[in-house]
């Protein structure tokens, strides 16, 4: 490793603009004759749309154009689409009700886009939307999945009769009632993950542009895959054909999986720009994004943990209902069915499993993947109900994980994934020594003399990254393949770009990526480019989601950097009169190993440029590309432990020590891999203090701002503790697993446990918020 | 409409706006300043902090017009030329930013702060003081860091140039 290389600590090459302001973010764009929309929402959880009136905001000041989805139907753009087909288990297809950009005979939750207003300014745009009155009879809402699937409930698609999208199932269900059947114990839990909503601190935007003189569109957007998206609006949107449709996904400030889709915002604004003449920007304000991101979660689940006498499970059995809110975002089948039963057997060996999961219409925003999309579901299923059989068989929480770990490896679980590599016992050992564990009983007896409930509590995670290979999500349903590609450009002076189709909306790929060309060529990384987010300089890409970038999109890079040695060996072999298996590249330069004979890597570069003297029959040129598509996913995994004091009189939690440790494979960056695990954390930290969509039984968000969603602040976490023991991932090049969103999936349930543990009691609702907790103290000193 | 007259980053600019316009709009949009960020509609994120005569304001809590007369910094006029400010190098340096979207009104935050507090900072007390600032990818850790250490820089660089003085 060099100081640039792979495994250094290197500090990120995009900073610089972040820090001085010159970052540009869509909002930040502007096109000549631009101008600015807004959309009228539907202020209703469900009604009929009786009659659109757009005349006098048609007459209001700076108005450009006011257009309706009558409109957007007629010209033939297209409804949305989930892009995943889940058959339910008596075969049939899920059911898809239709999601127009623009509402047109009936909206579906508060936040339905239902009319496009285009003004020279953003004020007079949101003037005028103000003006357009629109008629609507109102019907019930439904926001409660469980509710929703109750005879007599509202009807929200005529597709989906009792608002059952699908009714699904992965497992052996016989086996699994067997083994509930003989056990010595069985552990009953109700589960209930909260709906979150992502808020990425940039809020959505998308600017179109539709230049008649070319026949062609430009969407500038807050995207995490603008190749997906470009893919998408040609195939299914009907807004043009891909050679005419260029999609850019500039600076993108954070995304959590709500940037993964097409929303209609993007669709409405291309197709508005060749309606109206001009450039049309919209740009979400918060409680617009509130509304209408897709959120995250929303289970509710019961679990059986069958037990031997030797405490080792036999069986586990699930049973969860999924809210998909109003519309099927773009994958939200494949959330709560192969992002979440395929994980249900964590790092534990479990003979027999069966989960049924059963996906739910209602009168709220599209529910679709935030940060670790089903995992964190799974994890948060099992690890609690780990921890309250724990409790029930009176054994230590960490010895009964022990007990159960998978210790061998490739392990083939009853739920699809075969675990390829991993030391649980080892991430284990490393949180209770972090934590110092066995000194718990002291500390808590410390915090009693202060009049404060200390407790400790621990989460033992699995994640599938990578989500691959493109055969196996095909037979799955995937409508796409979840490949990566990657172009090495060589220039005649040796500087390097490299073109991903990943996009990098904080990850820092620009460093990482080059940190990877630096360890291959030992070129300096501010002599390699990345190049990304945008269609007509990246052919093709699949994007960013699932901490696939690492795993996938690196691999690809490694795939073309091994063509880009290969030839440029070749040629530093004629050039020295070598033998091509003689040429070995150290320090920036080609050289005929064991001699002092070498020729630096820009001259090398040159002569493939010039082509004066290249091996006979070689092309000019230095330029690769490689497509890769996984063997496996990968399964990064890890132990958190969380601590807790909790005052009684307030309900106050604070987390007094969080411990993480994890494994993640290869590392290439390990200050960049600490970040993301410190961002994971408060979000799942977040996940379960503070954060909770709420909607009232009409279907009105009553956390809709800052205001009113508690964002984890500063003051409402601690500093981490983080280390990693790391096994290479054997089923890529790079031996990388990822580390995106393991934070947010191993959190939640160690603070749950430490909550709990702390009260002494089974349960407790997230988020666990201070008059959670003090009314749970409350009900429970009753007893 | 009404008239805006600023100093910005050392140049006098003014302009007219909409006497609804928000600082943040005006400098955003008038003056084409877009390091300055709009997070939320309801004063909370402090993605759009700037300094107004030398404190952190959040510049969408702000009419333009309100703040004609006012001498304004903004993340673009922070640096020294090609030099970073320490904040800025000690954001870049601990990995205190990730998207980077919120890291604008964090510098101008975390500057204002280190000036308020020239005895020097505690984890604690940054951590109070940056209630109004959210970040939702760093999970505040390495911000924090790079807080205390930009404070631990600039107090020795300040002790430096009273050394000199002397």
């Amino acid at each position: 490793m060099g100081i640039e290389g792979v495994g250094a600590r290197v500090a990120r090459k995009e900073d610089k603009r972040f820090i001085t302001g010159a970052g540009r973010y869509v909002d930040d764009m502007v096109v000549p004759g631009m101008k600015h929309a807004a959309f009228v929402r539907s202020p209703h959880a469900h009604a009929q749309i009786k009659k659109i009136d757009v005349k006098k905001a048609q007459a209001m000041p700076g108005v450009v154009g006011v257009l309706t989805g009558k409109q957007l139907k007629a010209d033939g753009i297209g409804n949305l689409i989930c892009g995943w087909m889940i058959h339910s288990k008596d075969g049939s297809p899920m059911k898809m009700g239709a999601w127009s950009p623009l509402a047109v005979d009936k909206v579906r939750y508060v936040g339905d886009a239902v009319v496009i207003v285009v003004a020279e300014t953003k004020g007079q745009a949101r003037d005028a939307a103000e003006a357009v009155e629109i008629t609507y009879k109102e019907l019930k809402a439904v926001v409660d999945a469980t509710k929703a699937l109750e005879k007599g409930a509202p009807q929200i698609h005529a597709e989906a009769e009792n608002n059952l999208i699908f009714d699904w199932e992965i497992g052996d269900a016989k086996a699994t009632d067997a083994a509930i059947k003989a056990a010595a114990h069985v552990t009953r839990m109700k589960i209930v993950n909260n709906r979150l909503v992502p808020n990425a601190m940039e809020p959505r935007a998308a600017l179109g542009h539709y230049d008649k003189a070319e026949d062609h569109y430009t969407c500038w957007t807050t995207s995490q895959n603008p190749h997906v998206a470009r893919l998408v609006m040609s195939a299914f949107y009907n807004i043009a054909p891909e050679n005419k449709l260029r999609v850019i996904a500039p600076d993108v400030g954070g995304g959590f999986g709500s940037k993964i889709y097409i929303y209609p915002e993007e669709i409405v604004c291309l197709w508005a720009s060749k309606k109206t003449g001009v450039p049309v920007k919209w740009v979400a304000d918060r409680t617009e994004s509130f509304l209408s991101d897709a959120h995250g979660r929303d289970h509710v689940s019961t679990v059986e943990m069958a037990f031997d006498k030797n405490n080792r499970i036999t069986g586990l059995k699930v049973d969860t209902i999924a809210n998909l809110g109003a519309y099927m975002s773009l994958f939200s089948s494949c959330v709560p069915t192969y992002l979440y039963a395929t994980l249900l057997s964590g790092q534990y060996d479990i003979p027999a499993i069966h989960a049924n999961v059963r996906t739910v219409y209602t009168n709220t925003a599209p529910v679709d993947a935030y940060r670790g999309a089903g995992r964190p579901e799974a994890t948060y299923l099992l690890e609690r109900t780990m921890e309250a059989a724990a409790r029930e068989l009176r054994v230590s929480p960490a010895e009964l994980r022990r007990t159960n770990f998978i210790t061998s490896f490739p392990h083939q679980t009853p739920v699809i994934m075969n675990y390829d590599a991993g030391d649980y016992g080892a991430s284990l050992d490393a949180a209770t020594k972090a934590s110092d564990y066995a000194g718990f009983a002291k500390r808590k007896a410390a915090a009693a003399k202060k009049g404060l409930l200390r407790g400790i509590g621990m989460s033992c995670y699995i994640e599938a990254c990578g989500i691959a290979p493109s055969a196996a999500v095909g037979s799955l349903g995937a409508g796409v393949g979840l490949w990566e590609s990657a172009e090495v450009r060589v220039n005649a002076v040796g500087t390097i770009e490299v073109l991903t189709g990943s996009h990098s909306h904080g990850q820092g790929h620009e460093t990482t990526f080059a940190q990877l060309v630096n360890e291959r060529f030992g070129v300096p990384i501010d002599s390699v480019s990345i190049v990304h987010g945008d269609t007509d300089k990246v052919q093709m890409g699949m994007g960013t989601y699932g901490s696939r970038s690492g795993a996938v999109g690196m691999s690809a890079i490694a795939k073309a950097l091994d063509k880009v040695e290969a030839k440029a060996k070749k040629i530093a072999a004629h050039l020295l009169e070598a033998d091509e298996g003689d040429i070995v590249i150290e320090n920036g330069a080609l050289k005929v190993a064991g001699t002092d004979k070498n020729i630096p890597w820009f001259q090398m570069a040159l002569a493939a440029y010039t082509a004066h003297n290249l091996p006979s029959g070689m092309e000019p040129g230095l330029k690769e590309t490689a497509f890769y598509d996984p063997a496996n996913f990968t399964f990064p995994a890890g132990c958190y432990i969380c601590e807790v004091e909790i005052d009684p009189e307030t309900g106050t939690t604070e987390i007094v020590q969080f411990v993480a440790a994890d494994d993640f494979g290869n590392i290439i960056n390990p200050m960049i891999v600490e970040g993301q695990v410190h961002g994971g954390i408060a979000q799942g930290i977040g996940q379960a203090l503070l954060e909770g969509a709420h909607y009232d039984a009409g279907g009105q968000l009553l956390t809709a701002s800052y205001m009113d969603y508690t964002m984890p602040r500063a003051g409402d976490l601690p500093s981490f503790k983080v280390s990693t023991s790391n096994t290479p991932c054997p089923s890529n090049p790079l031996g990388i697993k990822g580390c995106g969103e393991a934070g947010a999936i191993g959190s939640p349930p160690a603070v749950i446990n430490a909550i709990t543990d702390a009260i002494g009691i089974t349960d407790i609702a997230m988020p666990a918020s201070p008059s959670t907790v003090w009314a749970a103290i409350r009900a429970a000193t009753k007893h | 409409m009404s008239d805006v007259s600023l100093m910005v980053n050392g140049k006098r600019v003014s302009g007219t706006a909409e006497d609804r316009t928000l600082l943040v709009h005006f400098l955003r949009e008038n003056l084409g300043l877009t390091g300055t960020h709009v997070g939320c509609d309801t004063s909370q994120c402090g993605a759009c902090v700037v300094h107004v005569d030398g404190k952190a304001v959040k510049s969408c809590s702000m009419l333009a017009v309100q703040a004609s007369g006012s001498n304004i910094v903004t993340i673009e006029g922070l640096a020294n030329g090609a030099d970073l400010h320490p904040v800025q190098a000690a954001f870049k340096e601990h990995h205190g930013l990730q998207c980077g979207f919120c890291t604008p009104g964090m510098i101008m935050t975390a500057t204002d702060m280190i000036a308020r507090h020239p005895e020097g900072l505690d984890e604690a007390t940054v951590r109070a003081e940056l209630e109004g600032n959210i970040c939702r990818c760093t999970g505040y850790h390495n911000i924090v860091k790079a807080i205390l250490a930009a404070s631990k820089t600039m107090a020795k660089g300040a002790k430096g140039k009273a050394k000199q003085a002397a």
